[in-house]
């Protein structure tokens, strides 16, 4: 077993009230332990807090209180250890999808000869060869974000983080997002934290899915999930997927039910 | 009948345009040739063009353009100069904005033309007046207009740029700017247009040069044919520099229309 890499410790956060409302208290005290190469999901319904735990990994926002550490250090802000993909179309719409790759490398100051070699096989690994000098607009949306997934794992961060990132997406683009994803983390090994409210896919690409409840935001249950890799779309048809999405959709009904009363 | 929003083709767009002109002149021409309008006040199109002639053939019209599209380029240049990199750190940095902002927003109002007899005194007749004026007009709209668009940058532009490793000063060079240059480009095109509105103000007083001052000229004179020669050189003009910028920043900033 490999060692931790990522500790959420007690992390909470607060909104304040607008307007002179109550405050909206996002995300209880969580706290949450990433192995290295895991592929963690965290699945919940909307306004359960999920983004803002993400993004407070990625350093895009603060805890209340509590810490995040990553190997061992505080995470203050955001930075290139931890790549990061949105569910809106993030790429720079004036540069190339080629360029879009390129960028963290740059701010890096890495040399071009070496730059050109890493974009060429992310280009590759995420199947986007002869698009290289396209802009994003003239791309579909999955193409997008594959770029976007490209450009992010180009920086070689610790730690992935994607938030819903093929929710956009038509249901057959975001199931073979999904095997592109999962393929390139069979074969690479990063540590991944997903987010998503699709129990399938949350199924389909974690090693853990963690469930979380309605506002205000907590862990609900965290699942392990020992299906073989390499996995394969067909798997959504087998009984122990079957079980396991009845399991969670059972743990999440409840959690929307909750939710839609709470609004 | 058109249904709204429907678009219209090439062809069709470029032929009514021009027919809005023909109509406008074929108007003007009943009115004048037809005598419904005294000819003291208003020339007939044909004697203004003759007017025209007259004035490049004769009186060095064409060096008064010169003089006057300079003033406009010069004084302009110098506000832009200043202007877009203060309303870029405006958009940027709150601190800076709130620093500078309600002043800028108050110097905005102030016209340009009331501050022609004061800076006459201040730089006398000659030509740092003329682009003075210009500047004035022009460097409160462009910072102000530079600091809004660039405030209004994509966030999560920006965020993902800090997760790629960005620093703060990278995401103003290389998102905030790019992601901005060609709205900056649109409003520079904007202001420009405004730009000569002043610098004819600025020539129509304590001036011996330049479109403005031929049109006080002929006003002493009655030569209406001639003004009015000189106001559609100033919009022909317009047209001209409004359709070279359109066309650069359709060639540099291909992405967005990608």
């Amino acid at each position: 077993m490999t060692g931790t890499i990522l500790q959420i410790e007690n992390v909470s956060r607060v909104f304040p009230g607008i307007r002179g409302g109550a405050p909206v208290r996002a995300l209880e005290p969580t706290s949450l332990q990433v192995a290295q190469n895991d592929f963690i999901t965290i699945l919940g319904p909307s306004g359960c807090g999920k983004s803002t735990l993400l993004r407070i990994v990625a350093g895009l926002d603060r805890p209340s209180g509590g810490r995040v550490l990553l190997n061992g250090r505080e995470i203050k802000g955001p930075g290139a250890d931890r790549g990061m993909v949105f569910q809106s179309y993030t790429l720079f719409p004036w540069l190339t999808i080629a360029e879009n790759i390129e960028y963290g490398l740059r701010e890096k100051g890495m040399a071009k000869s070496q730059r050109r070699d890493i974009v060429a096989s992310y280009t590759e690994k995420v199947g986007l060869r002869g698009f290289e000098n396209h802009y994003p607009k003239q791309l579909s949306g999955g193409m997008q974000q594959r770029t976007a997934i490209a450009r992010a794992l180009a920086n070689d961060p610790e730690i992935l983080l994607l938030d819903e990132p093929f929710g956009a997406l038509d249901n057959q683009t975001r199931g073979l997002m999904q095997e592109l994803l999962l393929g390139i983390w069979e074969r690479e090994r990063k540590t991944v934290l997903f987010v998503t409210h699709d129990i399938e896919e949350a199924i389909f690409l974690a090693s853990r899915v963690i469930v979380m409840s309605a506002r205000p935001g907590r862990i609900k249950a965290d699942i392990p999930v020992d299906l073989p890799h390499p996995r394969h779309y067909t798997m959504k048809t087998t009984p122990e997927f079957s079980s396991l999405k009845a399991e969670l959709t059972e743990e999440i009904r409840h959690e929307a039910i909750e939710a839609d009363v709470a609004h | 009948m058109p249904r709204p929003l429907e678009p219209v083709g090439q062809s069709t767009r470029i032929t009514l345009g021009i027919s809005f002109f023909v109509l406008f002149f074929a108007a003007w021409a009943f009115a004048t040739l037809g005598g419904f309008v005294s000819r003291t006040f208003l020339a007939d199109p044909i004697t203004m063009l003759q007017d025209g002639w007259l004035l490049l053939t004769r009186f060095g019209f064409l060096s008064d353009i010169g003089i006057t599209v300079w003033r406009v380029v010069g004084g302009f240049i110098m506000a832009a100069i200043i202007a877009v990199p203060l309303g870029i750190l405006m958009g940027a940095y709150k601190s800076f904005e709130a620093f500078l902002e309600p002043f800028v927003s108050f110097a905005r109002y102030l016209p340009a033309s009331a501050f022609v007899p004061l800076l006459i005194l201040w730089a006398g007749i000659g030509e740092m007046q003329k682009l003075l004026v210009i500047f004035i007009g022009s460097v409160f709209q462009i910072i102000l207009m530079v600091a809004v668009a660039v405030g209004n940058t994509r966030r999560d532009l920006v965020e993902a740029a800090y997760t790629l490793g960005s620093s703060d000063q990278g995401v103003v060079k290389r998102v905030l700017i790019p992601a901005n240059a060609p709205e900056i480009a649109e409003i520079l095109r904007l202001v420009l247009g405004w730009a000569w509105t002043y610098v004819i103000v600025a020539e129509l007083i304590g001036s011996s040069s330049g479109i403005g001052h031929m049109i006080i000229d002929s006003q002493a004179l009655m030569a209406t044919g001639q003004m009015i020669f000189g106001i559609i050189v100033i919009g022909v003009i317009g047209l001209i520099s409004d359709f070279l910028f359109k066309a650069v920043n359709r060639k540099i900033f291909a992405w967005r229309l990608a």
